[in-house]
C-alpha cells in the first residue's frame, strides 16, 4: 500500500552543518505516529520541509505517492497535506468560529467570492460549527478568539487543519503550553480523529506520546536513530543514551 | 457614527444598518444647506472615495502603502488626456479613469505584491515617483509643470451640465461615491473579504491553508487601484484641470492621515477621517494662514497617542460607556 508521506533520503544542509542526514520515513495511511527526539534533533526543519517551508537539500517527499518536493505550501495541501503550530497561528482578532471558516471556505473553493455575504455561504458556516461542536467549543463559537483560554485556542488549531479535511496531518506539539493536567482533553480531542487520517504528532510530552502513537520514529543529530513500538522505543538503550545522556565517552 | 466595526466576517449581518445612511443624509443637506461650498464638498467627497480604496488595501488586506497616488494620479491625467484628445464625455471618462488606473494597480502590484513591509512601501513610493517623473518630463501629453486644463466636459449623458458653483459635479461625485461604497461594502462582508482580513491578521496561517494569498492581494489591489483611478477622474472632470499635485508623495502622505484619522479598517473611517482633516484644514487656514499645518499635525499626534482606531475608536468607546450607564 502506498505511504500517506513518505520521505527518501532527505537532507538538509545549512553551510558545514547537518540537519537533515539521510531521513527515510514512512507514514502509513491512518497512522497514529509520533516523532520525537532531543532538542536539536531536527525535529521542526523536519516538519518545515514536509510542509514546504524548507526546501531539502537533497531527497524526496511524496504525498499519496506523488512526489512534492519542489511544490508550493499550497500545491501540498491540494495534496491533502493539514499541519497545526506548535505556538499558536491564528487569527487573533476575529471569532473562532470564523478561524475555522477560512480554512473550511478554501476548501470549498468558495473564497474568491465577493459579492455574496459570507454568512450566506451556509455549508461553510455549518460545517465549521460542527466541526467545533466535535471539538466542544461551540459554545465559543461566536467569541473573539483572544478571549478564550491558552488551552481552548490550542484546540482551535486542531479545529483550523480539520477544516481543510488533510489526508495527512501533522500536529507540531499540539499540548504545548498546556498544563500536564489538561493535556487528557488534547489527548481525547485527537483520540477521536477520524480513523482515516495519516497523522504525525510531534511532542515533548511523553505521556501523551506514549498513549497516543502506535509507531515511534525517533530522531537524533538530524538523522532516524530508530523506529518501531512504543514498548521497543522505550526499552531501546540507544534512545535512553541521547534522552538521558548516559554515553561515556 | 457606525457601531461595531465592519469586519469581514461569516458571523456578521451584512444588512445595513440605519447608522450607515447618515452618511448620504449629511451630504444630501450639505447640498441644499451650504450651496457656497460645493466645490470644496465635491472635493471632500473624492477624498472619501480615494480613502476607501485605502481602506480596502490598508485596512483589510494589511498592505501599506505610501503611493497610493499612482493610482490617483494615474486615473486623474488619463481622463483628462482622454478629454483633450479623444472625448470629453464625462462617464466614457470615468470608465477609461478606472479601468486603466485598474490596469496600472494589476500590473504594479504583480511586481510588488511579493514583498512585504518595508520593501513593499519602498516600491510603493518608487511607483509614485516614476509617474510623477513620467508626467512632469511628458510636457506634450500631460503639460508637465504646468498641468493640463482647457478643456470642457459634455454635459453627463446629454443632460446635466457641469456648472460654476459644482452643483452638478457635487452629485457627480456624490453618485460614484454611493456605487463605490456599496461595492467596497459587498466585498468586505464576503468570503474573499473575510480571506483579506485573514492575510492581515495572519498570512503565515493563510498559506498554510492553502489560501492563494499572492493571487488575493494582487486582486484587491486592483481593484483598489481602479477605484483610486475614478477618484482622480473625478477630481479631473469637476475642476477640469489636472496638475503634478495628483501624484505626489504628499497627497499619498494627507490620504494616509485622514485615513488613520477617521478610523482604519472600518468603512467609514475614510468617511470621518477627509470630511475632518479637509474641514479643519479649510477653517484654519483662513484663520492662521501661516500656521494652519501646526493643527492639522497636533491634531494627527493627538489621535495617534490617545485614540488609537481614529475618531471612529473613540466613538466607539464613547458609546459602549453610555451604553453600559444606561444598564
Amino acid at each position: 500500500m502506498t505511504p500517506a508521506l513518505e520521505t527518501r533520503n532527505l537532507c538538509k544542509h545549512f553551510g558545514a552543518l547537518t540537519v537533515a542526514e539521510q531521513i527515510n520515513f514512512k507514514l502509513d495511511a491512518g497512522a497514529r505516529h509520533a516523532l520525537i527526539g532531543p532538542n536539536g534533533a531536527g525535529k521542526t526543519t523536519f516538519v518545515n520541509m514536509l510542509m514546504g517551508g524548507l526546501a531539502p537539500s537533497s531527497g524526496a517527499i511524496l504525498l499519496g505517492g506523488v512526489e512534492v518536493t519542489r511544490q508550493s505550501q499550497r500545491q501540498r495541501v491540494k495534496h491533502g497535506l493539514g499541519r497545526t503550530f506548535q505556538i499558536n497561528s491564528l487569527f487573533r482578532s476575529l471569532t473562532v468560529v470564523d478561524n475555522v471558516s477560512l480554512a473550511v471556505a478554501e476548501r470549498h473553493g468558495v473564497a474568491w467570492g465577493m459579492f455574496r455575504p459570507a454568512g450566506r455561504y451556509r455549508s461553510v458556516v455549518d460545517e465549521s460549527m460542527q466541526l467545533l461542536d466535535t471539538l466542544g467549543l461551540l459554545e465559543d463559537a461566536k467569541l473573539s478568539l483572544a478571549a478564550l483560554p491558552y488551552g481552548k485556542q490550542r484546540l482551535v488549531e486542531i479545529a483550523i487543519a480539520l477544516g481543510m479535511r488533510p489526508k495527512v496531518l501533522l500536529l507540531d506539539e499540539p499540548a504545548a503550553g498546556i498544563p500536564s493536567l489538561e493535556s487528557h482533553r488534547i489527548l481525547e480531542v485527537l483520540d477521536a480523529l477520524p480513523k482515516e487520517i495519516a497523522i504525525l504528532i510531534i511532542e515533548h510530552d511523553m505521556d501523551l506520546v506514549f498513549r497516543f502513537a502506535r509507531k515511534i520514529t525517533v530522531l537524533a543529530q538530524g538523522a532516524v536513530l530508530m523506529e518501531g513500538s512504543p514498548a521497543e522505543v522505550s526499552s531501546d538503550a540507544r534512545v535512553r543514551q541521547v534522552y538521558l545522556g548516559e554515553r561515556r565517552e | 457614527m457606525t457601531g461595531p466595526a465592519h469586519t469581514g466576517s461569516y458571523l456578521s449581518d451584512p444588512r445595513v444598518r440605519p447608522m450607515e445612511w447618515l452618511p448620504w443624509v449629511l451630504a444630501l443637506v450639505c447640498y441644499f444647506a451650504a450651496p457656497t461650498y460645493l466645490p470644496l464638498g465635491s472635493y471632500i467627497l473624492i477624498m472619501i472615495l480615494f480613502a476607501l480604496s485605502l481602506d480596502l488595501i490598508l485596512g483589510y488586506a494589511g498592505i501599506i502603502t505610501l503611493g497610493h497616488a499612482a493610482y490617483f494620479g494615474f486615473g486623474a491625467y488619463v481622463a483628462a488626456i482622454l478629454a483633450v484628445r479623444v472625448t470629453a464625455d464625462p462617464l466614457i471618462g470615468i470608465a477609461v479613469a478606472g479601468i486603466s488606473a485598474g490596469l496600472l494597480g494589476w500590473l504594479t502590484g504583480l511586481v510588488i505584491l511579493r514583498m512585504r513591509g518595508l520593501t513593499l512601501l519602498m516600491l510603493t513610493l518608487a511607483i509614485t515617483s516614476i509617474c510623477y517623473e513620467i508626467a512632469n518630463k511628458a510636457t506634450a501629453l500631460t503639460g508637465g509643470a504646468d498641468g493640463l486644463g482647457g478643456f470642457n466636459m459634455k454635459p453627463i449623458l446629454g443632460l446635466f451640465k457641469f456648472d460654476l458653483f459644482n452643483k452638478t459635479g457635487y452629485l457627480y461625485c456624490l453618485l460614484f461615491l454611493f456605487v463605490a461604497w456599496w461595492l467596497v461594502r459587498r466585498i468586505i462582508y464576503s468570503p474573499f473579504g473575510a480571506s483579506l482580513t485573514g492575510i492581515r491578521e495572519n498570512v503565515a496561517r493563510m498559506h498554510a491553508l492553502g489560501s492563494p494569498v499572492y493571487q488575493r492581494l494582487v486582486a484587491v489591489y486592483t481593484i483598489s487601484a481602479a477605484l483610486a483611478g475614478v477618484a482622480g477622474g473625478l477630481l479631473t472632470h469637476t475642476t477640469e484641470f489636472v496638475g503634478l499635485k495628483v501624484l505626489s508623495f504628499d497627497l499619498s502622505g494627507d490620504l494616509l492621515v485622514m485615513l488613520i484619522l477617521g478610523g482604519v479598517g472600518r468603512i467609514y473611517g475614510a468617511f470621518v477621517g477627509p470630511v475632518v482633516y479637509l474641514l479643519a484644514q479649510d477653517s484654519l487656514a483662513k484663520q492662521f494662514p501661516e500656521y494652519w499645518y501646526f493643527g492639522i499635525g497636533l491634531m494627527l499626534v493627538l489621535v495617534v497617542m490617545f485614540a488609537r482606531g481614529g475618531i471612529l475608536g473613540i466613538v466607539d468607546r464613547l458609546l459602549l460607556r453610555i451604553r453600559r450607564g444606561n444598564t
